[in-house]
């Protein structure tokens, strides 16, 4: 039978790759190649998942070195001759194996006020606001919207590695779908959340985040949006 | 764990790469640049002194990079403008194509001196 050689990262944040045989079967994905090796060769490994079908986001891992959902990814897309490498995702602390703490990454959404904070106090009693479906602010907030949190953009952004506090594509691309939501309320203080050191300004343009999301959001255009309102804010004086 | 670097294997990162290093090294090029502009001052024989040794070919070949990488790093600043000031939506890498592509015709025209 054809195996493959999968090395899979062990232990937290020091530790090793140890190499494990994995038979290799038609339309493959990576998640497959992980559950094979945790059911049938060493039950003490240890790696998240849920839907399997790309909707959760939870089976992010760092595939060849890039970031990728493993339910996605098919064997033969990434495969080198016949050997994968399987590691934790990047820029977050590992927990163990194949596991990442993912506070710090939703901690920072809730810093870049990613929360919808009603701006004409009405509540789920009244009736729905009217938002037209082609106006400038609905379009740019449904470029974004679809994010599902896996932390793919934050694993592959170099400023991220760079600077660990700066708030990242996903948190800033959330507070861009808010910025144009035009029942939000939380405007001032959500441009001044994301401006600064830390925020959208030490965004270096790479496009890591837009290369690599999996549901092709470009959080990139997020970013240089979220610049151009916080200019704009700064010139008026409203920050 | 830091990013790998495989995860930078992508256009827009070497784009990225180009202008930090054509950056770099015309920053390097400016002091001696000045210097040479600077002999000027030391009279006309003197400056032409130096605007004969540059005539060297080896030298010529690193006018030519100078030039190139001049336009590397002026188109790579314009896509970066246009990225950060106009709303945009998928086309960056057709951007990225047209900076390389403008700075490499920018060179080569010099090079041929059309």
């Amino acid at each position: 039978m054809n195996m493959l050689q999968v090395s899979v990262w062990r232990g937290g944040a020091s530790g090793g790759y140890r190499i494990y045989e994995v038979p290799r079967q038609e339309s493959q994905s990576v998640l497959d190649v992980v559950t094979y090796i945790q059911r049938h060769i060493d039950p003490t490994l240890s790696y998240r998942f849920a839907c399997r079908v790309g909707m959760c986001g939870a089976c992010a891992m760092t595939v060849n070195g890039v970031a990728r959902w493993t339910c996605r990814t098919h064997v033969s897309k990434v495969v080198k001759g016949n050997a994968i490498q399987i590691a934790p995702l990047a820029n977050l602390p590992v927990i163990k194996d194949l596991v990442t703490d993912m506070r710090g990454f939703f901690d920072k959404w809730a810093r870049a006020r990613g929360q919808f904070v009603s701006g004409s106090g009405t509540t789920r009693k009244d009736d729905f606001a009217r938002v037209a479906s082609d106006s400038p602010e609905r379009v740019a907030a449904n470029a974004g919207i679809e994010c599902i949190g896996c932390g793919v953009c934050y694993a592959s952004c170099d400023v991220v590695s760079w600077n660990p506090d700066y708030l990242g594509p996903a948190a800033l691309n959330r507070a861009w779908t808010l910025v144009n939501d035009v029942r939000d309320g939380a405007r001032r203080e959500r441009l001044a959340a994301v401006a600064g050191d830390a925020g959208c300004h030490a965004c270096h343009t790479h496009l890591a985040c837009s290369e690599r999301c999996p549901k092709d959001i470009e959080p990139t255009a997020s970013i240089a949006g979220l610049k151009r309102a916080v200019a704009r804010a700064a010139l008026k004086g409203e920050l | 764990m830091n990013n790998d670097y495989r995860a930078r294997n992508h256009p827009a990162w070497w784009a990225f790469l180009m202008h930090r290093l054509s950056g770099l090294a015309l920053s390097l090029f400016l002091p001696f640049h000045f210097w040479a502009l600077g002999n000027a001052l030391q009279g006309e024989a003197r400056m032409d002194a130096l605007l004969k040794w540059t005539e060297q070919p080896l030298l010529k070949f690193a006018e030519i990079m100078l030039v190139l990488l001049l336009a590397a790093h002026l188109t790579g600043g314009l896509r970066l403008l246009a990225l950060e000031f106009l709303p945009w939506r998928g086309w960056q890498k057709s951007l990225l194509a047209w900076a390389a592509g403008a700075a490499f015709a920018v060179g080569l025209a010099f090079a041929l001196a059309l």
